[in-house]
């Protein structure tokens, strides 16, 4: 009896972790023009409009595009700064630390109004520069501990190798330790694309009117659109970021392999 | 203090190195994230002009206090219930050989990849008045008429508890990944009954990543915004969400100073538990 009851739980709340997935997934191609379970029939029709609907596909886009500008700013600013943080001794290190990736525990209403004020008193609310600014806060984190995680198996002697071979601190950083890091580095990029692309918090305020993303745009109609467009958005959006997540996420495990040679023990 | 003077120059010319690699992340996060947070908690004492009258009206007037109440109860609730859930499937992740937990591994990385807004939306589809729940229900003749399922407590309980699920788990899981098998089997063999085994042994050994999932789940739900405003009643007002509605009136400071109230408890209930946890360690392995 005791044997069975904790499989058992375990398999109601995976179940439950699961479920919504499993029911907005087969929504999404449903035939009916309402969200009717199970669905009538098999139809592309909701992703159809949304790819014809020109509010929905201009969100998507601005989403992509700030998203990449995020990845690009984020990688550049937090790589270096992860290899300060692991190879560095100096005092404030965890003070330091801590600010880097307290965006992953401080309320997003917190950031969100923050980051709002300050851009209302610039008249800067509803750039596009804006959302990138703000979700880049949000991102680096991310590039911070994928970066870090594939630095601390990296062995410093080879650097020290290759300067003694006549490069430059520079050289030796971009010909032998970037090679080697690049998976965390690759990691966290994808980290800082979803990061961005599924933000909301700060969106709902700083987007304005004219800077609608797409996790925004679904805000807007998610009360009052009964018809399963959002469905297949959100469709998308699942197979979207699973897809990129996964990628980070087998990178992480092949460079912690690579890194440790007995086989590294699941990492998240 | 003998330091030769190459060894010396070479250890300021690394301290310089190293300051440069951070200068360029320390002061973007300076200009777009710390002074921004600062200059909005500022507001709370500063406007109109000095007052404490901001943060004395939240803590006289009823509907505040509810909100803060609501808070505090739905984060605590939320937090249990995650326990309960979570730690089961924890405990079956770490005892399944590796292939088969991997591949539930997926299942609970996969809605912890999934956007909130997602989640929540799902919920919605699931428990609305013509949402899926209630088409089952209908159909199979258990009620005769929808029932009220969104915009209740208990759907903010349930989406809420669905989408830090996974917050408690992986911590728990890592926790219990490194814990040593030959403990249990030494238990085992001194003559323990399995469940003396878990409850000794196991359970001890797992607390700290129980303290953890716990930390951050707790956290996490305090400041809770999207799926509150989705799902929630109008009398399931948390703080995130007030703070929203605030603003929205142009009652920037008083919305300051609920902001600074839920950052405070969250800095509070993280230095008190915190101890032998640093942040990193909740979000992965990144020692410090």
């Amino acid at each position: 009896m005791r044997r069975m009851a904790l499989p058992l739980i375990a398999g109601l709340a995976l179940f439950y972790l699961i479920l919504p997935i499993l029911v907005v997934v087969p929504l999404s191609f449903s035939s009916a023009s309402y969200l009717s379970f199970p669905p009538p029939g098999f139809s592309l029709r909701w992703y159809r409009n949304f790819f014809a609907r020109a509010d929905w596909l201009s969100s998507a886009w601005l989403s992509v595009w700030v998203g990449l500008a995020v990845t690009v700013l984020a990688t550049t600013l937090g790589t270096p700064a992860a290899v300060a943080l692991v190879r560095g001794r100096f005092s404030g290190k965890r003070l330091i630390n801590a600010v880097i990736l307290s965006p992953l525990i401080v309320p997003g209403i917190i950031v969100a109004i923050g980051i709002y004020f300050f851009y209302a008193r610039l008249g800067f609310v509803g750039n596009p520069v804006a959302l990138v600014l703000a979700h880049t806060c949000l991102a680096v984190p991310f590039v911070v501990i994928n970066v870090s995680a594939t630095l601390y198996g990296f062995d410093e002697q080879l650097e020290y190798a290759a300067m003694s071979l006549g490069a430059s601190p520079w050289g030796a950083f971009r010909q032998v330790t970037l090679p080697l890091i690049r998976p965390g580095v690759l990691a966290g990029a994808l980290f800082a694309f979803v990061t961005s692309f599924d933000e909301l918090i700060v969106a709902l305020f700083v987007s304005g009117t004219t800077a609608v993303t797409l996790p925004r745009r679904m805000w807007e109609g998610i009360r009052f659109e009964i018809d399963p467009t959002i469905a297949a958005v959100s469709t998308i959006l699942v197979a979207l970021t699973s897809g990129l997540l996964l990628s980070a996420e087998l990178l992480r495990r092949r460079s912690a392999r690579l890194r440790t040679a007995s086989p590294a023990r699941a990492e998240w | 203090m003998k330091v030769s003077a190459p060894a010396f120059a070479t250890r300021r010319r690394q301290r310089r190195n190293i300051f440069v690699l951070l200068l360029p992340l320390i002061a973007y996060l300076g200009i777009f994230y710390a002074y921004p947070i600062a200059a909005m908690m500022f507001r709370s004492i500063s406007e109109p002009y000095w007052t404490i009258e901001h943060f004395a009206k939240l803590f006289r007037e009823g509907i505040y206090l509810h909100v803060l109440w609501m808070t505090t109860e739905i984060a605590t609730g939320v937090t249990l219930a995650a326990l309960l859930l979570g730690y089961p499937v924890a405990y079956l992740l770490a005892r399944l050989d590796r292939a088969k937990s991997n591949l539930l591994l997926i299942l609970v990385l996969v809605p912890l990849w999934t956007s909130i807004l997602v989640r929540t939306y799902a919920w919605m589809v699931l428990l609305g008045r013509q949402g899926v729940v209630n088409q089952l229900l209908l159909a199979i003749g258990v009620i005769d008429q929808p029932l009220r399922l969104l915009n209740t407590t208990s759907a903010v309980y349930i989406a809420m508890v669905h989408v830090l699920l996974p917050f408690m788990i992986l911590p728990l899981y890592g926790v219990m990944c490194g814990l040593d098998e030959d403990l249990l089997r030494a238990a085992q063999g001194l003559g323990a009954a399995p469940f003396a085994v878990f409850r000794q042994v196991w359970l001890p050994l797992s607390l700290p990543g129980v303290f953890a999932g716990c930390l951050l789940v707790f956290i996490l739900a305090l400041g809770f915004f999207i799926t509150p405003a989705l799902v929630g009643g109008p009398r399931d007002l948390m703080i995130a969400v007030l703070i929203q509605q605030q603003v929205d009136l142009f009652n920037w400071p008083f919305a300051s100073a609920l902001a600074v109230v839920l950052l405070a408890a969250g800095l509070i209930v993280f230095t008190v538990f915190e101890r032998s946890l640093g942040v990193a360690q909740l979000f992965g392995r990144v020692p410090t």
